[in-house]
């Protein structure tokens, strides 16, 4: 079996090459208008704001108030504004994990997309510490002695580079076992006992792999723009 | 010998070897899960915040194996060494 990306269409191609429509590419793009959809529906159905709050408007409150409580208790109060793009961030991860569920190959399964999402979080920590420590910032590759700067560089790639095959090595692993299982398994054990492992391999490692890309980029947001 | 062969059956052989890093996994949890129910039994109001600290460092922990899984994986799926010969 091939479990790497697959081609499915030709979008168009120019010069001598050919862009092709892959799985990942659908799957994100399902994974982007579920998403849209939803916040249209926010916004439409909360155009009429009310003080004291029920039902559908509830439930959006104690999603963003506890991202709100989540992102001062790790980062502090001077980081509040970015709790909103690291919701945005988490939703896309959950929905992208979750996609494997209905027969979507999660894109996150594919190495392009965690690898744009851990060289935005580093393009963020490093402008979020130029930013709030302006010139001071570069001093802190030279703590504590001059001889640790290569060690200093080497840990930043080190992050960046978790950070992308963390996500990315659980996500294909959980591909890999359910492919095989669901091609072992007799066609009408196929219905029931896969769910066990989609329980684990997609609910669970799904759920705790967003989280913890989350709180890791929280962290070394905090760590490269505060004072020592 | 067939060199396509030999590549082929050393890269087998490479990938087993580098899914011993579970090794290291699996230990680190089974010490992180032994601490939290140590810690469980020592104050039992606090199991909602234990259990959720463990499920992080267990994750986290989880990273070193992940490595030796894909270096396994790609190996078996879409060999380098091949287009090497």
């Amino acid at each position: 079996m091939d479990f790497t990306n697959q081609n499915l269409a030709v979008l168009f191609e120019f010069g001598g090459t050919t862009i092709y429509l892959t799985q990942t590419l659908l799957a994100t793009w399902i994974v982007m208008g579920v998403l849209i959809v939803f916040a249209i529906v926010v916004r439409i159905k909360l155009s009429k704001f009310k003080a004291i709050p029920t039902g559908f408007q509830n439930v959006v409150e104690i999603m963003v108030e506890a991202m709100d409580h989540f992102t001062i208790n790790t980062m502090g109060e001077s980081y509040r504004h970015y709790g909103a793009f690291f919701f945005g961030m988490f939703a896309f991860i959950i929905s992208a994990n979750y996609s494997g569920m209905l027969g979507l190959r999660p894109p996150t399964a594919d190495l392009a997309t965690t690898g744009s999402l851990a060289i935005t979080i580093f393009l963020i920590t490093h402008a979020t510490g130029i930013k709030r420590m302006k010139l001071g910032y570069l001093k802190g590759f030279v703590q504590p002695n001059v001889i640790f700067l290569p060690i200093n560089l080497i840990g930043e790639v080190s992050n960046l580079l978790s950070l992308c095959f963390r996500l990315f090595g659980n996500m294909l692993g959980g591909v890999i076992i359910l492919g095989l299982a669901y091609q072992m398994f007799p066609f009408l054990l196929g219905f029931v006992l896969p769910s066990v492992l989609h329980a684990y391999f997609d609910v669970f490692a799904g759920m705790l792999q967003a989280f913890i890309f989350t709180v890791l980029s929280m962290t070394f947001i905090v760590q490269k723009g505060s004072k020592k | 010998m067939d060199p396509k062969a030999f590549i082929l059956g050393c890269s087998a052989i490479a990938a087993g070897l580098a899914s011993l890093s579970g090794l290291g996994s699996g230990l680190g949890q089974g010490i992180a899960a032994g601490k939290a129910a140590e810690a469980v039994g020592r104050q039992p109001e606090a199991k909602g915040d234990i259990t959720s600290t463990m499920l992080i460092g267990c994750a986290l922990a989880e990273t070193c194996s992940i490595y030796g899984l894909i270096i396994a994986l790609i190996l078996l799926l879409n060999n380098p060494l091949i287009g090497l010969l």
